[in-house]
């Protein structure tokens, strides 16, 4: 039976790790892609204020540009911890959403906390008792798990009332919102569950997490325990197969597409990804673009299927 | 009927999908008469699909036999398969699959499309309606994701989802107003072009005024408004005659100069519709001492690029001439004119089209005129422009671009009643003409610009001058953007704000000219006068 959760345990790991890799890998498997930025970005330094950015310049490509990475901070930070967009934008929405994903944030610093502490139990030294600084770990994961389940259930009964009452949101959710939204109620509840009634001071769940780390497959004896461990390895697993993946591929859509602004001058390794593109064949079939013998990106763009016989002199003679 | 439409109901056998009623339209600042909509011409219902609204835009020819019906669905398949491979579609498979994949449909864009919000809340115009059917379709039937009716909702696929579909793609600005205010990035607006490109691309269905007598046009004889090289420097001709002459300011526009500094390159519209605009130009280049030329080449006298509208190959052929033109008269630097899409299309998305060779830095007029204005070389008279105005920030300048202060300098130092509109810069409303609509004039298609797509920017206009209403005030709306003014132009003569509020438009450099002291008053008219 240990064997079994232990394994379920780190099979969920790896395929959590997968699958999120191999999202990562995949988008950046992608060919380069055209310019596609969206106004404010973040990184234009003090123009970003107001949404402008180093084009607002004469010769803009002889001047020094100003990238700020704390611009992009004092950005997703609101944005990641608070959903700012959704509060400016959607603000009935965001009463139960943030607490939705804050929930989970908690929930995430939980789990960081209780390997911390399992860390220090491997090293010999007993969490909650002896120095400040361990003191201080088993009261913040004694604080942060329980607000984040309550958060997170919550939240996931907010959105599942929403999404079942806002005629607007219900038409665009599928069955999968609700089985998600569903999944972490029940993960949740059973994770609150074990909390009130079997683990209060989360003893067995860093030891289950030390025994992790140390492969060490120890059973703990309870089944409510393992059943929320069970739901949690489940979730776990999932998340990266979803939608709910955005968690980590926003980086991209920010910082590649919305923010991606870096203009191709003396930059050789993006002309290099350019010619790689434009010898990619084509192979659309509207008769402006195909039937004249022409076949890759390259020979098609600088094709011209209704030139009068005056430009296609000119071509010639260049 | 149209706030309980369903994604489904996109597939059923019904005459139209959608309405939009006289009285679900957002109110306005003014009372203004609405007429009900016009027919769709019999001629085009015999021809073309329309079944999805008041309006037909994209020319889908009607299929005539169930093998017809069946060859669009497969044709329409096979374009979206190409589209998610990175040979046919490396310049937006990022994008397009990001949104795809990770959208959370938590409708938080809604809101900010002002076609959503001129409806009155139409579902068929929540920026997530058309994503979401095109989404649908993607799962079930180009990526065949397993459990993929109970993961994404499920569709029915048949010919009229694909031409609903189709002709839903132009029922958006492609302003991008609700990418800026999704919390993921995923991006609405793309949807809507992606679609256009399959339509283009593969099925060779497109809107004539884009295509034939756009970018073809443009490919063929150098411009969408049919000038060849020849006409084209005529006209140019008769303007800097015309305008010297009138306003006792002698200049003349530079042409085919090899070695000059900078190539401008207009969108031909203004040269047709707006000779000020060209003159105006021409007369502060020439007043800054600049070394400057216009090329006579093939699309290179005219910056406007409408593949950027709805097809990629097109877009990129327009970019290359316009790169070669530069790289033959070898000037420093493109400087464009005041066209928003054009400064988007060869400033920023070509910037990565464009091969080692051709990569001529290019640049927006108005940190140029900034600086001209700004530099002390021309005398002003801000006085003369002592009226109010307010500014509309072009979407493919401001939010696309992140061009915001140069303009508002020039208009704080030479508007003594300069007013913004609200809101503005990055987040300003489309004018209603974007992403092609501006330059159609077939049918009832002024009526839906009028009704839905420019409803916003009316509104935003006429509170910008809360102050100053009535016919007694001259007001100027500084527009530079050429679709943006054939926009207004025409929103203008519907609601007749020439003669009942003394409104008009035009662009920057006409406020420049009319500031200027070596130039006779009254560049700037209202009407006729």
């Amino acid at each position: 039976m240990a064997l079994l959760i232990y394994s379920i345990v780190y099979l969920a790991i790896i395929v959590f790790f997968f699958f999120v890799i191999r999202r990562i890998v995949s988008y950046l498997n992608n060919p380069i892609h055209v310019r596609w930025e969206l106004y404010p970005v973040a990184h234009e330094g003090k123009r970003a204020s107001y949404g402008g950015s180093y084009l607002e310049d004469v010769d803009w490509w002889t001047k020094p540009r100003e990238k700020s990475k704390i611009g992009e901070l004092k950005v997703m930070i609101p944005e990641i911890l608070f959903l700012k967009a959704v509060w400016e934008y959607n603000r009935p929405l965001w009463y139960v959403t943030f607490p939705f994903h804050f929930g989970l944030y908690l929930v995430v610093a939980f789990i960081g906390l209780l390997g911390i502490g399992a860390v220090a139990q491997l090293a010999g030294i007993t969490i909650g008792s002896g120095s400040a600084l361990s003191s201080a770990v088993a009261a913040l994961t004694n604080l942060f798990g329980p607000l984040g389940f309550i958060l997170v259930i919550g939240g996931a009964i907010g959105l599942i009332y929403k999404r079942m009452t806002d005629p607007g949101l219900r038409k665009y959710t599928s069955a999968e919102h609700f089985f998600n939204l569903g999944l972490f109620i029940v993960t949740m509840g059973s994770a609150s569950l074990t909390w009130l009634l079997v683990d209060p001071n989360f003893h067995f769940a860093r030891t289950f997490i030390a025994n992790l780390i140390s492969f060490n497959m120890e059973l703990i004896h309870s089944p409510l325990f393992n059943l929320q461990i069970l739901l949690a390895a489940f979730t776990i697993a999932y998340i990266p197969i979803t939608h709910m993946s955005h968690f980590f591929m926003k980086y991209f859509l920010y910082h590649d597409i919305r923010w991606g602004d870096e203009p191709n001058i003396g930059t050789p390794e993006t002309d290099a990804k350019i010619n790689i593109v434009l010898n990619y064949p084509v192979s659309w079939s509207a008769s402006h673009i195909a039937g004249h013998g022409k076949t890759t990106w390259a020979e098609v763009a600088t094709f011209n299927p209704v030139a009068e016989p005056e430009a296609s002199t000119n071509k010639e003679k260049e | 009927m149209n706030k309980d439409l369903q994604i489904n109901d996109v597939s059923k056998n019904t005459e139209k999908l959608a309405t939009v009623k006289n009285e679900d339209l957002m109110p306005l600042p003014a009372d203004f008469e609405e007429k009900a909509w016009a027919d769709i011409p019999e001629e085009t219902k015999g021809k073309y699909v329309c079944i999805l609204d008041d309006v037909n835009i994209l020319q889908i020819p009607i299929p005539k036999t169930v093998e017809e019906e069946e060859e669009l669905v497969n044709k329409f398949i096979n374009g979206m398969r190409k589209l998610f491979t990175k040979e046919n579609n490396w310049t937006f498979l990022s994008m397009l699959e990001t949104t795809m994949e990770h959208c959370a449909k938590c409708n938080t864009c809604s809101d900010s499309c002002h076609l959503y919000e001129a409806t009155g809340g139409n579902e068929m115009y929540r920026p997530n309606y058309r994503t979401e059917i095109f989404r649908r379709i993607y799962k079930k039937y180009v990526k065949k994701e397993p459990f993929s009716r109970w993961r994404n909702g499920d569709i029915d696929l048949n010919w009229r989802t694909v031409a609903r579909l189709g002709e839903m793609a132009y029922r958006c600005n492609i302003c991008r107003r609700c990418a800026q205010t999704c919390p993921i990035g995923a991006d609405n607006a793309l949807v809507a072009r992606e679609i256009r490109k399959i339509f283009s691309q593969e099925l060779g269905i497109t809107v004539p005024e884009l295509h034939d007598k756009g970018s073809m046009m443009q490919l063929k004889t150098g411009s969408s408004t049919q000038m060849n090289k020849i006409v084209v420097r005529d006209n140019v001709e008769f303007i800097d005659e015309d305008f010297s002459e009138e306003f006792g300011y002698d200049f003349k526009t530079p042409w085919d100069v090899e070695g000059a500094d900078i190539l401008l390159i207009h969108n031909a519209g203004e040269i047709m519709a707006w000779p000020e605009n060209i003159a105006a130009f021409s007369m502060i280049f020439q007043a800054a001492g600049i070394s400057w030329t216009l090329s006579s080449d093939l699309a290179a006298y005219d910056s406007i690029n409408y593949g950027v509208f709805y097809d990629d190959v097109q877009f990129a052929r327009t970019a290359i001439l316009q790169a070669q033109a530069a790289k033959k008269l070898g000037v420093k630097k493109i400087v464009l004119g005041e066209c928003g899409h054009a400064h988007k299309a060869l400033t920023v998305i070509a910037d990565r089209v464009l091969p080692e060779g051709l990569k001529t830095p290019r640049e927006s007029c108005f940190p140029l005129l900034r600086d001209i204005v700004m530099s002390g070389k021309i005398k002003f008279d801000p006085e003369r422009n002592n009226f109010p105005v307010t500014l509309h920030d072009p979407c493919n300048v401001t939010r696309l671009m992140g061009i915001i202060k140069p303009q508002r300098e020039i208009m704080h130092k030479l508007c003594p009643q300069f007013r913004e509109m609200h809101p503005n810069g990055p987040h300003n409303y489309c004018c209603g003409g974007g992403s092609g609509y501006a330059i159609m004039s077939r049918n009832n298609i002024p009526e839906w610009r009028f009704k839905v797509t420019g409803r916003k920017k009316l509104e935003q206009i006429l509170n910008a001058f809360s102050d100053s209403r009535g016919p007694e005030i001259p007001k100027y709306v500084c527009a530079p953007c050429s679709n943006c003014k054939g926009q207004l132009r025409d929103l203008f003569e519907r609601y007749q704000l020439l003669e009942k509020e003394k409104l008009t438009y035009s662009g920057v450099v006409e406020l420049i000219v009319n500031a200027m002291v070596d130039v006779k008053p009254g560049f700037i008219k209202w009407g006729e006068e």
